[in-house]
Formats: structure tokens, sequence, C-alpha cells
């Protein structure tokens, strides 16, 4: 029989190795979620929805119409549908880091759950997918909400919502992925404060949520252009307006590599994380 | 093909500079309870890892039910059961759901799941906090929630990381005696303890660990056999350490095949007490205790009484 064989470590950086095995875990993140269900829909829309009565009325009124550019031309629209079709980006940007971040890094470090479900047959390549995949999927519930009361306040009727609707959720698992190359890196909650204030406050500012991109100076806007939620909010907005997003193609591909890209480095960093 | 259900060969494992494990081999055979002990930092956690898959030897091969590790991580195991040092028990599930939920794990359905949950709680003795949660529960119970989460796929062979430290008297007892139980159905255990009672009382075989290296293996009655004199005498009081050092009772120790200090307690160890004893009855103002040399003398003996630096 042979008797040493030296084992060779696999690298962090190997392709993701993914099976079914994530959907149990996806499934227990669900089963967790159902019992707090009533209470996390009443936080998760109603953030949103105070910016939206307190920016989309009170400066609405002062702003009037914003003019925003379409293939058809130029188009004028309330300033309440400009600021809802970019808000909703921000929540579903929100609800995503929110849980991929401090629900995932409570799951991860502080509860172990993540080292119980690795006693067990599931990989940690999974556990990464079903974290992120969970995420999205919160941020597909808070936008579902929220977009319940747009449509309740007749803020939109178009047909195209429906469609906005996958690309919201593409929009939280983008999100859900960046987020989760911070969790893994993450010693402590207080390490997200930087995130959210040095990464994603400043971003819902650069990527046309509030106002039009076209206020922002040359080199700012040139930024402004690749980040992950100006592609975001450039896809989802027009369908707001029962338009079709101009360059839809290049947002997407964007958003895609981010999540390829982000996906792939977090799964790295955590596997390098566990591998103690 | 070896009979063997487990087996570790040369295994190593560094971080760094430093050697945690280092050319370890052990075998388990069906049935077997193997346990290892050893001071904190020898070794136990990561060569528990190492077997579980979660962290790549750095040398050395492993094996189990036929399969290579970690090659074959998930499919062996699905067929491990492992209670970690550190209770990961979900804190928002019920304990009836924390079993449902763990056997979805394995790929088992509710359907196959729910049927074991009341033997499992009953097993672990809990059958009155089916529906509580792990925060409601007692350091004993929630290391029985653990173990009975740990037996949720029928597993072949159990791996346990210290699984009673820190547990009072009767809940040690208690999970002794579910462990028993589970040797008796023809369950192998792979356990790491700090207590040499739990090693006596549980394990046909022993590894001693120091430093990542094993300093003896063996059954448990064999290895102080091999390496102690059959009887201890301590000795407590004004003037024990006078019989350890001074020059006067050079005659009383030359009684004991050896003498050992620690703190203000002298240890004989001796083939012959009775000589000792009487000797020792002259000194009135001390304390003396005699007993079979036992593990906790092995262990210290082969590793030495000094407290370890992350001990």
């Amino acid at each position: 029989m042979n008797t040493t064989t030296v084992a060779t470590t696999p690298s962090h950086w190997a392709a993701p190795r993914l099976s079914g095995r994530w959907w149990p875990v996806f499934l227990r993140n669900l089963l967790v979620w159902k019992k707090l269900a009533i209470p996390s829909l009443v936080g998760n829309i109603a953030e949103p929805l105070m910016w939206l009565v307190a920016f989309g009325y009170g400066m609405g009124a002062l702003v009037g119409q914003v003019t925003i550019a379409t293939p058809q031309g130029n188009m004028a629209v309330p300033y309440i549908l400009f600021l809802a079709s970019g808000s909703i980006c921000m929540s579903a940007m929100n609800a995503a880091s929110f849980e991929a971040l401090y629900s995932a890094f409570s799951r991860m470090h502080v509860q172990k759950t993540w080292d119980g479900i690795m006693n067990a047959p599931v990989s940690l390549d999974d556990v990464v997918l079903a974290e992120m995949l969970w995420a999205g999927f919160k941020a597909l519930f808070s936008v579902t909400a929220i977009m319940a009361v747009m449509l309740g306040l007749g803020i939109s009727h178009s047909p195209k919502l429906l469609l906005a609707w996958p690309v919201l959720l593409g929009v939280g698992i983008t999100f859900s992925c960046i987020a989760l190359v911070f969790n893994a890196l993450a010693q402590g909650y207080d390490f997200f404060t930087y995130y959210f204030t040095l990464f994603l406050t400043p971003m819902m500012f650069l990527s046309g949520v509030f106002f039009p991109r076209e206020q922002l100076p040359g080199v700012v806007r040139a930024i402004s252009d690749w980040l992950p939620l100006t592609n975001a909010v450039e896809l989802v907005r027009p369908l707001f307006m029962d338009q079709w997003p101009e360059q839809a193609w290049l947002h997407a591909a964007v958003l895609l590599a981010y999540t390829v890209a982000a996906f792939w480095l977090a799964l790295a960093l955590t596997r390098k994380r566990f591998a103690r | 093909m070896s009979a063997n259900l487990f087996e570790c060969q040369h295994l190593a494992k560094r971080y760094g500079g430093n050697t945690v494990v280092d050319d370890l081999s052990f075998s388990i055979a069906p049935g077997e309870c193997l346990g290892v002990i050893g001071p904190n930092g020898a070794g136990k956690t990561t060569t528990i890892r190492m077997c579980l898959g979660l962290t790549t030897p750095d040398a050395g091969r492993i094996t189990a039910f036929g399969l290579d590790m970690p090659r074959d991580a998930l499919a062996i195991k699905a067929q491990l059961g492992v209670v970690s040092q550190i209770d990961t028990l979900d804190p928002d599930f019920s304990c009836a759901e924390n079993l449902l939920v763990y056997g979805r794990y394995f790929g088992m359905s509710a359907a196959q799941i729910r049927p074991r949950i009341p033997q499992l709680l009953e097993f672990a003795a809990l059958s009155h906090k089916a529906d509580a949660k792990p925060g409601e529960l007692s350091g004993g119970m929630k290391r029985r929630l653990s173990l009975a989460r740990a037996l949720v796929n029928d597993p072949r062979l159990l791996m346990l990381d210290e699984p009673t430290t820190g547990l009072d008297p009767q809940a040690r007892h208690l999970m002794w005696e579910r462990l028993q139980l589970l040797l008796q159905q023809g369950k192998s255990i792979l356990l790491t303890t700090h207590f040499m009672d739990e090693a006596e009382r549980l394990c046909s075989r022993l590894l001693v660990l120091d430093h990542g290296r094993k300093i003896a293996e063996g059954r448990p009655r064999e290895l102080i056999a091999q390496h102690l004199e059959p009887d201890v005498v301590e000795v407590y009081g004004n003037g024990a350490l006078a019989l350890a050092q001074a020059e006067e009772h050079a005659a009383l120790r030359a009684l004991a095949a050896r003498v050992e200090v620690s703190g203000e307690t002298v240890f004989f160890y001796t083939a012959q007490a009775l000589p000792l004893l009487a000797a020792l009855g002259q000194h009135h103002q001390l304390r003396t205790l005699h007993r079979p040399a036992n593990l906790e003398d092995l262990f210290l003996k082969l590793t030495g009484r000094q407290i370890r630096e992350d001990g």
C-alpha cells in the first residue's frame, strides 16, 4: 500500500466547485427568515418609503420635472418617478448588502453556523453560493414590497415593471457578491461601517439615484459610468417609464462582470479564511 | 483494502514555521473508540480538521470507508457524525427544527428525517425540549442536542472534539452513558478529551499527542502498566517538600521508584507501597493518599506538569 502521498493544497483561486447542495443552506435561511418576515418586511419598506415620500413629494414640489434621455429623444418626467426608479435600485443594493454582510457574518463568524454545515457533506463553495443567492432573494423581496407600494401610490404603471423585477434580482445578486468579498475580510461588524460609508453611500450620490448624472463634473461622471449602481439605474429607470434602456447589453455586461469577478474573489478569500 | 474504518498515515501540518502535527499515523477499527489525549496545543483539533477535510495536510494520507480525503470529502462526511468543540446549533430553531434542518444537509428529505426526530430527542434526553430553542437549554442539553444532530444521518463513525468540556458531573455522566450506548450499537468513535477518567471509561485505545507528535499509543491499562509503577502515594502538609529534597530523608525516598513534586504535593511512585506507607507513618503532621496509578499520572509523566502557554 502506498504509504506517503504528499497532498497538494488546492489553490484558493481554483474555479468554483458548485453543486445542488446549496439548496438546503438556502432553505435554512428561508426558514429562519419566515419566523421574522413581517417585522423584516416593515423594516425593508419603511426606510425606502420615507426617502420616497420626503424627497419625492417634498423635493418634487420644488424640482417639478426632470429631463432624461431616451432612445426617442429627451423626455420630461415627474421627479417622484425619477426618484422611485433610481431608489428601488438603491433598495436592492442595500437589502443585499445588509444580508451578505451583517447577517452572513453572524452566521459565518458569530454563530459558527457555516462550520456546523461543513461538518455535513456540504462544501464551503456551496455555502457561499447559498449565501449569495439568499442575499439576492432578500433584495428581491424588498424590491417586490416597494414596487407594490409604488403601484399602489400610482407612481408608475409601466407594463415593463414586470421586466424590471428580474433585473433587480440581478442587481441584488451583484451587490451580494461584492458584499461577500468584504464579509470574507471582516474581523468584526465595525468593518462594515466603512463599507457602507466609504463605498455604498458615495455611490448612491454618484449613480443618478437622486439627480441626473449630467449634473456631475466630467471626471466624476467618467468614474460614475463604471459604478455598478449606475449601470443598475441605467437599466431599470427607463423600464419605469415604459421605455427600453439605451445600451442595455453594455450595462448588463458591466453588472455581470462585477458579479463574476466579485463572486470568485469572495470565494477565494473565504476559502483562505477557512483554511486555517 | 484494510479492515480499518479510518486510517491516517504520516500526517503533517505546518502553519508558517510552526509544525502543529508531525508524522502522525493512526487507525480506527470498526466498533472501536479511539481516544486522543494531549495538552492544549498538542494538535488534536488540527488533526480532526484534517480528518474532516476542512484543512489540507502538508503531507500524509487519510482514508475512510475505502475513500480518500480530501478528494472524496463529501462522500466520507455523508457517513460521519461530528460534534465540534464549539456548539454550532442554530439559535433561531427549536431542537426539533435543528435536527430537521441538519438532516437536509445530508440530502435527506423531511419525510425521511421527521420519523427520526422523536428517537433522536429521546436519545438526547430532550423529548420535553422539542420546541425549546438552544438558548433555553443548559450546557449539557446543548451538547446532547449536538450529539443527536450528529446522529441524524445514522453515521458509522463519530468524531467528537471534547464533547464534555465545560459540563457538570451529572451532565458528563449522562453523555458518557449515551456514548457507551452508541458503542454497544456498533458505532465507532474518535474522541478527543482532557478528562482522563473519560478516556479510561470510554476508549478501547488511546493516542497521546504532544507538540503534534504521537508519544504513546495503546490500551489505557496497558499504557499505565508500561509507563508507571502500579502505586502512587501522595503526601501533603508541613514538611512534605522536605521529604522530597532533604538529605536526611534519602532513605525514605529510596523506598519509592520515583518521586515528583507538584506545588505543595509530593508524589511517590512505587511497586511496593507498604514499606513506604509505614515510613511515612512516622511523620504525623503529614497527610497521605495511597491510590493505584491512573491515566492522569501517565499523562503528566508523558507531557510534563508545567502549564502550557496557551493552556
